[in-house]
């Protein structure tokens, strides 16, 4: 009744990718319903169980033990993942105030709300792993852990935020679908949730381009000049190239990671190239061609010294981004400190009342 | 009777469209992300509300403009909502004031309306109602936990009370006429207001400055500023979809 209600587009994105999340969703529920070990026996090797369970293709679950590298490596990745979802309100935030129609204003609102939501649905996912929420919080305030590159560049026009629905939610979404196979269970099972709503909000981006780019002059400029400007910067979400990245192979191993930085990038590019023709926007790389024999396209690499300087923070935002984090965690602690004090006043009472 | 119907269904749509803006200026600020998700949701609400009253409002007038004519294309003098809304965030806790003494005003309005005779105002009531009763619920946990948590959040939050204080009165100015004449509501609201505030340690204010005017279109100096911000974009491109 309040507007999510937009008919799709010739071709809308994301179909292919659901269907992924949907398999991946009915494993998990197989991988459950087959007999399993439930931990490892007195004495066993444990190393010897956990490759096992691995090998197997279940699920490793909060209570069975695991490797310190493995914990401390999805621990990283979890709150990583769930820091970039609360930075990544901000810059899509940028424009609630002045979306350009009142159906607009709703479905982004709502939007941003999900990415709050995927932010404590994900520290709920780390908390299983023994740390919590506010120690989590602390490292993204301190600028101890990362949050991913892509949310310090800046939201300048209304189309901005159409391609970063389409560009940014598709890359993430091309990033995660393998999550869902993640061999940790609680992570697994928060992304197939978050692909699920991350492909409507790709969806609805992908709608406001599509709107854009068959409207008036200064809307279609608008609509490319967002693509141009947003589209490296999302093939860079990917990650370094296979050759540099660091923490690739481990992850490999313990199947956290299904495929490679290189393998995902291409499929994105893959994916949009088509989109993009329906949209009639042009992706700003004179060298993207099809190559028939390796069955993809080819196309120009992002500027990865660009990346590394946004990763070390010195990409447009990243100041006014973490500058706005402290500041509403800063501005609210009164708040937090009055509702600890009411309701260990209530506990108190409740106390008194019982005795 | 069809102007009135207009008026009313204006003031109270534009009531809920100022809300909405000011409370999504909240979103990624908010003290804590459970409370971010919160105020985003009522923003919500209240910006469904907007659209539903708006789109009537349109058609009651027949001159064809629709929800987004009339969010984006009027000026401040044409805007018929209350002063209370049109403030400024402040801190957490005159935001927490403003939302506590609008839903206690909605909650008896939209109940009220959703028994009145023009079907599709009452329509519009019974689905408000449900959400003006959680919003309500909301702000009152707020202010009873500003009022008895600390020393400082209580002295912020009576602070609050009596700096939006004066601006609930306007609500209340009788209009006989109109589907439900807020002058009825004020019983219901003062006894409310009693109960929490009492409940927080909070002293209710006394009344005296009673600053009117937003139903006929003099407003505070905020409202420019606002619908500068929120129109800026719609009023850039005439005549184009979004």
């Amino acid at each position: 009744m309040y507007g999510n209600d937009f008919s799709a587009p010739d071709d809308p994105p994301g179909g292919g990718l659901l269907g992924e999340v949907e398999a991946a969703e009915a494993a998990l529920r197989e991988a459950a319903a087959r007999a399993r070990r439930s931990g490892a026996a007195p004495g066993e090797d444990l190393d010897a169980y956990f490759a096992d369970v691995i090998e197997a293709d279940q699920k490793i679950e909060p209570r069975d033990w695991m490797p310190d590298d493995y914990r401390r490596t999805l621990i990283r990745q979890i709150a990583q993942h769930a820091h970039s979802e609360i930075i990544g309100m901000q810059p899509e935030g940028n424009w609630i105030s002045r979306a350009p129609s009142l159906k607009r204003k709703a479905i982004l609102l709502a939007k941003v709300q999900d990415e709050a939501g995927h932010g404590l649905y994900l520290y709920a996912a780390a908390e299983t792993l023994g740390i919590d929420r506010d120690e989590l919080v602390e490292l993204l305030l301190s600028g101890r852990q990362k949050y991913s590159s892509i949310f310090n560049y800046p939201t300048l026009t209304w189309a901005d935020v159409g391609a970063i629905g389409w560009l940014v939610d598709g890359a993430a979404i091309v990033n995660q679908v393998p999550l869902c196979r993640c061999s940790y269970g609680p992570y697994a099972r928060a992304m197939i949730r978050v692909c699920k709503e991350e492909s409507f909000h790709q969806r609805q981006g992908y709608e406001i381009l599509h709107t854009l780019a068959h409207g008036t002059e200064g809307q279609k400029a608008m609509a490319q000049d967002a693509v141009d400007r947003w589209w490296y910067p999302s093939l860079a979400m990917f990650g370094p190239p296979d050759a540099d990245s660091t923490h690739s192979a481990k992850s490999m191993a313990w199947k956290i990671k299904r495929f490679s930085n290189d393998e995902l990038r291409q499929r994105f590019v893959d994916m949009c190239v088509g989109q993009a023709e329906v949209l009639g926007l042009t992706l700003p790389d004179p060298d993207l061609r099809w190559n028939d024999e390796r069955q993809a396209y080819d196309y120009t690499q992002p500027d990865y010294d660009e990346l590394m300087q946004v990763i070390k923070g010195n990409g447009p935002c990243n100041r006014q981004r973490m500058e706005h984090r402290r500041r509403a965690h800063t501005e609210g602690a009164w708040v937090r400190e009055a509702a600890a004090a009411y309701a260990a006043k209530r506990a108190e009472k409740k106390e008194k009342v019982a005795a | 009777m069809t102007g009135t119907h207009f008026e009313f269904a204006l003031g109270l749509g534009d009531d809920a469209l100022i809300a909405a803006q000011r409370l999504g200026e909240w979103t990624s600020r908010a003290p804590e992300m459970e409370e971010d998700i919160a105020l985003a949701n009522i923003a919500l609400d209240q910006l469904g509300a907007a659209r539903l009253l708006l789109t009537y409002a349109g058609e009651l007038e027949g001159a064809g403009r629709d929800e987004d004519a009339l969010a984006y294309l009027r000026d401040d003098r044409q805007f018929r909502n209350c002063l209370l809304v049109e403030l400024p965030n402040g801190d957490f806790a005159v935001t927490m004031a403003k939302l506590f003494f609008l839903s206690a005003y909605q909650l008896p309005l939209y109940a009220a309306l959703a028994g009145c005779a023009d079907e599709r105002l009452a329509a519009i009531g019974a689905k408000a109602r449900k959400e003006s009763a959680y919003h309500l619920d909301h702000a009152a946990l707020w202010v009873k936990r500003l009022g008895d948590g600390t020393e400082e959040s209580h002295r912020r939050m009576q602070a609050a009370v009596d700096e939006v204080w004066p601006y609930v009165h306007e609500l209340f100015a009788a209009d006989p006429a109109a589907p439900v004449d807020p002058a009825t509501l004020r019983a219901d609201f003062d006894a409310t207001v009693a109960d929490v505030l009492d409940e927080a340690t909070l002293t209710r204010p006394a009344d005296g400055w009673a600053p009117g005017g937003g139903r006929a279109g003099v407003h505070t100096e905020h409202l420019s500023f606002l619908l500068a911000e929120m129109q800026v974009l719609h009023r850039a491109h005439p005549g184009a979809r979004w």
